[in-house]
């Protein structure tokens, strides 16, 4: 592994997308800030603009009216990005699956890396998805 | 020749104060995370993130302009270097400098600023715009009462504007910190790279929750990274800077390293600790506390040193 892998490893700045969702896996996002599970330690950090981001967290369902805005975030950020889908929502639709505003699960609109179900996922399973992920690459 | 050029990329200048800065960037993140009772990043997190930038995609807005965009980080850097040149040299008692190099350096500080404007302006976003605006608030705000102290150094140092002949005047006389005016100057100084710095009471040309980063919301990969390695250039020569005019300089002879280290990393305790007590305060209220709060602190500090307090 260069230095180069090295360093993206250890340094990945989170950008936060809601499409569409009801809030409660954003507040589990949020979570990990907190000093109980301190994500700054393995060099993550929530960044505010897109352009700066390593990882894009998706949560919500992929609605209609934010499909466009889905797919403009993903072209904004400047690669290689990690698109990671967090909750029952982004991964198959959920409860919203028969909705006649749903739009598709995450991977039928851009490249999923990581899925992280759960309705909301733990903080301890976002971490564990994100561990995983990295340990594959 | 081949000695200014050493002295520009190397020792005092581009590589030396951007290690330095990382480490102190370091100790700025380590610090705040202890102050609210977590980990923190490890030792080596501002060159994961460098190196990671440097090997991410660059970017290119397509409103704006390319060539003023991508130029702006190559003038931050050059300006940075050539204040932490200018700063370092006499700082550390290498070189004596030139009679007026205090006047030289604050035009140089400002160089980085007027480049975050100019580099947000053409990018084309209308966030980034914003953020430009309250950069050339802040910057109308801080640069009077910056000045203001540094008058009353001048007058306390018998009318020099050498920063190495202020360095020996206190070496002869006692740091200027120890006098009533040298404090009311210092809290003054402090206010006023906390607001060059963009630490955060006076962070609102970045504010994250409200306009994304500001001036920086279009810059990414290597751009993104020469910004980050002027933020550290500045975080080491701001800092050296006070130490300079107030603290009677970094002596490096012999034990006195130990209290150049000490002297740098306890402004910059300071800077962080200001940074984790108090909320980011808006454009209105950075601009009043400037302009009534700390103008009447410098014309008192000079006036006191007038009256040789």
């Amino acid at each position: 592994m260069g230095f180069k892998e090295k360093s993206f490893k250890k340094s990945l700045w989170v950008f936060h997308l809601s499409a569409g969702s009801c809030n409660n896996c954003d507040i589990e996002i949020l979570d990990l800030l907190t000093p109980r599970y301190d994500i700054e330690r393995f060099g993550m950090k929530l960044v505010g603009s897109v352009r700066h981001a390593d990882v894009l967290l998706v949560t919500g369902i992929v609605t209609k009216k934010t499909l466009p805005r889905v797919l403009e975030v993903y072209e904004q950020a400047p690669k290689p990005i990690v698109v990671v889908a967090i909750g029952a929502c982004p991964c198959t639709g959920g409860i919203f699956a028969s909705g006649y505003n749903f739009a598709g699960p995450l991977d039928k609109v851009i490249p999923v890396d990581a899925y992280i179900p759960g309705c909301p996922p733990k903080p301890e399973a976002m971490l564990a998805g994100i561990v995983k992920l990295l340990n594959k690459k | 020749m081949a000695k200014e050029i050493f002295y520009f990329l190397i020792f005092p200048g581009l590589l030396f104060s951007g290690v330095i800065g990382g480490f102190l960037s370091w100790f700025d993140r380590k610090l705040t995370a202890r102050v609210q009772f977590r980990q923190g990043p490890p030792l080596l997190q501002p060159l994961y993130d460098f190196v990671k930038l440097l090997a991410k995609e660059t970017m290119i807005p397509k409103y704006g302009s390319p060539t003023t965009f991508l130029l702006s980080p190559v003038f931050a850097l050059f300006g940075a270097s050539l204040a932490a040149v200018f700063i370092l040299l006499p700082a550390l008692g290498i070189d004596g400098g030139f009679n007026g190099d205090l006047l030289v350096i604050i035009y140089v500080l400002n160089i980085p600023s007027v480049t975050y404007i100019i580099g947000a302006l053409a990018s084309g976003n209308p966030l980034a715009a914003v953020g430009a605006s309250r950069e050339m608030k802040l910057i109308l705000s801080y640069e009077l009462p910056f000045l203001l102290v540094l008058v009353s150094i001048i007058i306390k140092a018998g009318m020099t504007i050498n920063l190495a002949e202020i360095v020996e005047y206190q070496v002869l006389h006692g740091a200027f910190i120890g006098s009533l005016s040298g404090i009311i100057g210092f809290i003054t100084i402090i206010m006023c790279i906390q607001a060059k710095l963009g630490l955060v009471p006076f962070d609102m040309a970045e504010g994250e929750g409200e306009i994304c980063d500001g001036i920086m919301i279009e810059s990414s990969g290597t751009i993104l990274a020469m910004y980050k390695f002027v933020k550290y250039i500045m975080l080491l020569i701001l800092p050296a800077l006070v130490c300079t005019l107030f603290m009677s300089g970094l002596s490096v002879s012999g034990i006195n390293i130990l209290w150049s280290v000490l002297k740098i990393l306890g402004v910059v305790l300071l800077l962080t600790l200001i940074r984790n007590t108090n909320p980011r305060v808006r454009i209105k209220q950075a601009m009043r506390f400037f302009w009534i709060w700390m103008n009447l602190f410098a014309i008192i500090s000079i006036v006191l040193a007038v009256f040789g307090l």
